[in-house]
């Protein structure tokens, strides 16, 4: 063990038997103090990043103490990924320094990173998924024997690395068909394994459940009593309280704060977050509510396929918000991809103000005036290669046609529109979508559908993987839609949320509609009942 | 909409973030163009009067002037790749395309009485049903891209073969020949016809929608799908264009040589106008694609051609040096490559 770390154990063991002591006294004050007086296991100092003339990174000073759970916070566009991108070097600094355990370090890629001890998992799982899970732990780096992989010794050290985290599953077998949980927990196995000093998890409960969120809790706890320092990104502040020891914050590429998270009020947290107060963003919540106005746009009368929905029905007016609640794989997203024309639905009639349409694909949907924010932003949203401009007005070009089209005038001017109005962090509409934040991104998405100029607009999962600012805009934008006279259908998770802001509430479960809830039967307590009703 | 307008809207970075752009795409532009001017330059080098222009017979002659017209036939066919690569497609059929359409024409103008303007327009057809054959298979049926390409690629020969009975279809038309061998203000036709292809297409993509259509298709064919574009149609659409500009290319060749030769009319030249479009900087992996730096891509190939014919090299060499100096410039353009050069530079000019 070099020097300094062991040095730094010492003395961190020495403040920890004088806080015991002192405990009754201020036992937050007296950590505090003892890890100032710690040297961090990880450590920035003035670390920068430009990109064209916007600082994306300015001056930060981030501290990682050995065995904490540090919450990296902020909302999109904060800097938080450009800060790990720069920790694990896929980035490279402006200026600035990283210091690992004392020592200044310039990480040059994710590998070079992982030598010195830091690895990252990713939200989506940077794993092959067709290999087996003892493959996919062991990539690049397997026992041999001859020359030749030794697969017995895979497996067996695989099995035992898994055993430690608690997981007892056979390794042999491919690792996509594991959960997403599990995947995400041999992800971590991996870079442990290959590199036990600093850990980056992000956003890692974005799709698990609340059981699973539990388990990879217990895994994250027990690898800080290891000594690992955990850096965690997350959306969910009720985990961050749940599970971390200290958050930093930060906001257009500056940070804000750092506190020890017993020390820091959630309201606190949120305003430090916004740069806002937090009465003011409750208050903005509050500005639209929906009007029912006469008249059903869309009627969908046994709308179904095979292994995909059952007969489903569902009318909706215009400015009418529909919540439709279910938890994962309830049929919720199969029923409206059927209604989008995605897939065929082979049963059923669907009218759309009285007249009789069959949808072959999601164009004739367009041509309809239907729109549709699909699930997953990356594969089914996001067009990476073009610029913001070019993804706001794609939908629109693509209703008109291919000989109708919109001088870049035009094109510029809704793009500058949309960007004012759901207030997208961009440096300019020009830029390259891909290099937006998610909850950016997602506004651009949602841009696009709404400069087609939808009647009907189906938001599927519209606030998942954004932080809270964004996610209060969002729900805004939504109500405001409403109140313009759209009709929305909105899938979500978040039942506070669906409960909100619905007219009324399709409750699914097990790929069909159980019952659907109007008045004051909308909140939390009935549509939780009615999901888990027999 | 809400009226809220935020600091980033202010004027100054959006005009300087327009002025980065426009250094981004140009420095995008000038790679492939120093390349270019790199190798005739190099050219001029070896042999002195490689710009030389004579005027014969009201007819241009020289090295440079070669360069465009022999190379014509590729220009055509890397304008037609360029839309399918910017798909994420690939088409390996067009060398056997234009021994098909090349076939065509032979044969029909030596055994019909057909007008030769119907003779180019059946020749053309030709390349438009072989275009669509493969836009059906990659669009409809869903095969990829390069093994939809290569069943033509492969049976498009035999299929010339049969049309010319085996043999070297030769003809004699005054018309027909004009399209490999006329001469227009000075300047031999395939030149005029590729500088009428490019500009043809370019205004066909570029002042519709269907470019971006492409290269949304291109960068994301599900998004795309979902935001309504009818990405079967697109990919129909470049095929069949790529087919067309083969069966142009083919009728270049044909007449240039007074005869259809199945076997070797066009061959391996789909590889010279891939490479030509990974040059010009379109991505294999589809999304944004650029016309003109496709064209330079292939006035590259041909110059670096031209030029070793002109050395007094022997033939032998031809292949090697051509190989050698491509890797050259994908070398410069790779950032990898330059990041060492790039840093050097930057280091040099803080220090002075």
């Amino acid at each position: 063990m070099p020097l300094i770390p062991a040095l730094a154990l010492i003395k961190a063991q020495g403040f920890r038997g004088w806080e015991y002591g002192q405990e009754v006294i201020d036992r937050s004050a007296a950590l505090t103090e003892s890890q100032e007086n710690r040297l961090p296991l990880l450590q920035t100092q003035k670390l920068t990043k430009i990109f064209g003339n916007t600082h994306a990174l300015a001056s930060v000073d981030f501290n990682l103490y050995a065995g904490e759970i540090h919450a990296l916070l902020g909302e999109n566009g904060a800097g938080k990924s450009t800060l790990i991108k720069l920790i694990t070097g896929v980035y490279r600094k402006d200026g600035g320094t990283i210091l690992l355990e004392g020592k200044p370090i310039e990480p040059q890629s994710p590998r070079d990173a992982q030598t010195y001890g830091i690895s990252a998992v990713y939200q989506e799982i940077n794993l092959v998924p067709t290999l087996s899970v003892a493959e996919n732990i062991f990539l690049g780096r397997q026992p041999t024997r001859f020359g030749f992989i030794d697969m017995r010794r895979v497996n067996a050290q695989a099995k035992a690395l898994l055993q430690t985290y608690h997981l007892d599953i056979d390794v042999t077998r491919t690792l996509s068909t594991y959960s997403v949980a599990i995947q995400q927990i041999i992800a971590i196995a991996r870079g442990v394994s290959m590199s036990a000093k600093v850990l980056i998890l992000d956003e890692p409960t974005a799709s698990l459940d609340a059981r699973e969120v539990q388990m990879l809790f217990e895994v994250m706890r027990s690898l800080t009593a290891r000594g690992l320092g955990i850096i965690l990104i997350t959306h969910f502040l009720d985990q961050v309280y749940q599970i971390s020891d200290r958050i930093t914050v930060l906001r257009n590429g500056e940070k804000v704060s750092e506190h020890l998270t017993r020390e820091l009020p959630k309201r606190q947290l949120i305003s430090d977050m916004l740069g806002r107060e937090f009465a003011e963003i409750a208050e903005a919540g509050e500005t639209a509510t929906a009007t029912m106005s006469e008249g059903a746009f869309l009627h969908a009368h046994g709308i179904a396929r095979k292994g995909m929905l059952h007969p489903f029905d569902l009318n909706i007016a215009k400015g009418e918000i529909v919540g439709l609640a279910g938890l994962l794989g309830s049929g919720r997203t199969e029923a409206a991809q059927l209604l989008f024309g995605i897939y065929r639905s082979d049963g059923g009639e669907m009218m759309v103000k009285g007249k009789t349409i069959t949808l072959k694909s999601p164009r004739d949907a367009v041509r309809q005036g239907f729109a549709m924010c699909p699930e997953d932003r990356k594969v089914e949203g996001i067009i990476p290669e073009l610029s913001v401009r070019e993804n706001i007005i794609v939908a629109l070009q693509a209703k008109q046609g291919w000989f109708k089209y919109l001088p870049y005038a035009k094109q510029e001017a809704i793009a500058q529109e949309m960007i004012a109005a759901l207030r997208i962090v961009t440096p300019d509409s020009s830029s390259p979508v891909s290099e937006l934040s998610g909850g950016n991104q997602q506004k651009v998405i949602l841009a696009r559908w709404l400069a087609s100029q939808p009647e009907f607009l189906i938001l599927d999962e519209p606030t998942r993987g954004i932080d809270v600012g964004a996610h209060a805009e969002i729900i805004n934008i939504i109500k405001r839609l409403c109140s313009e006279g759209l009709a929305l259908l909105v899938i979500s998770s978040e039942l506070s949320e669906v409960v909100d802001y619905s007219n009324r509430v399709v409750v699914m479960r097990d790929r069909q509609k159980l019952t659907e809830l109007t008045g004051d039967d909308i909140n939390e307590t009935t549509v939780m009942h009615a999901i888990a009703e027999k | 909409m809400v009226n809220t307008k935020t600091s980033f809207e202010t004027e100054t970075p959006v005009s300087r973030g327009n002025l980065q752009r426009m250094l981004r795409n140009s420095r995008k532009l000038l790679f492939p163009l120093a390349a270019l001017i790199l190798i005739l330059i190099g050219n001029w080098l070896i042999s002195p009067n490689f710009f030389n222009v004579r005027i014969v017979d009201g007819r241009m002659l020289g090295s440079i002037v070669d360069i465009f017209n022999r190379g014509a036939p590729t220009v055509i066919l890397a304008v037609g790749m360029t839309l399918v690569i910017a798909t994420k497609g690939i088409d390996l059929s067009v060398g056997a395309v234009i021994a098909i359409c090349g076939a065509v024409a032979a044969v029909l103008i030596d055994q019909t009485e057909l007008s030769p303007f119907i003779v180019i327009a059946i020749s053309i057809g030709a390349g438009v049903l072989c275009g669509l054959w493969n836009g059906v298979l990659v669009a409809v049926f869903d095969i990829q891209p390069f093994i939809a390409t290569l069943i033509l690629m492969v049976v498009g020969r035999g299929i010339a073969q049969l049309i010319t009975a085996g043999q070297i279809a030769i003809f004699n038309n005054p018309t027909l020949e004009f399209v490999g061998k006329g001469v227009v203000l000075g300047l031999p036709f395939p030149i005029i016809l590729s500088a009428l292809v490019l500009i043809l297409v370019y205004l066909m993509v570029r002042r519709t929608a269907i470019g971006l259509l492409i290269e949304s298709v291109g960068s994301n064919d599900r998004a795309s799908y979902y935001a309504g574009i009818d990405a079967r149609a697109i990919k129909l659409f470049v095929y069949v264009i790529s087919g067309v500009c083969a069966a142009i290319a083919g009728l270049i060749i044909t007449a240039d040589i007074r005869g259809a030769d199945a076997n070797n009319a066009g061959l391996w030249l789909e590889l010279d106008a891939v490479l030509a479009v990974v040059i010009g900087g379109t991505l294999l992996t589809g999304g944004r694609f650029y016309l003109g730096l496709s064209v330079i891509g292939a006035l590259i190939i041909q110059s670096i051609q031209t030029g070793i014919f002109v050395s007094g090299l022997p033939p032998t060499f031809n292949l090697i040096v051509q190989a050698v100096v491509i890797l050259l410039i994908l070398f410069l353009q790779s950032e990898e490559f330059r990041r060492p050069f790039t840093r050097l530079f930057m280091r040099m000019r803080k220090q002075s």
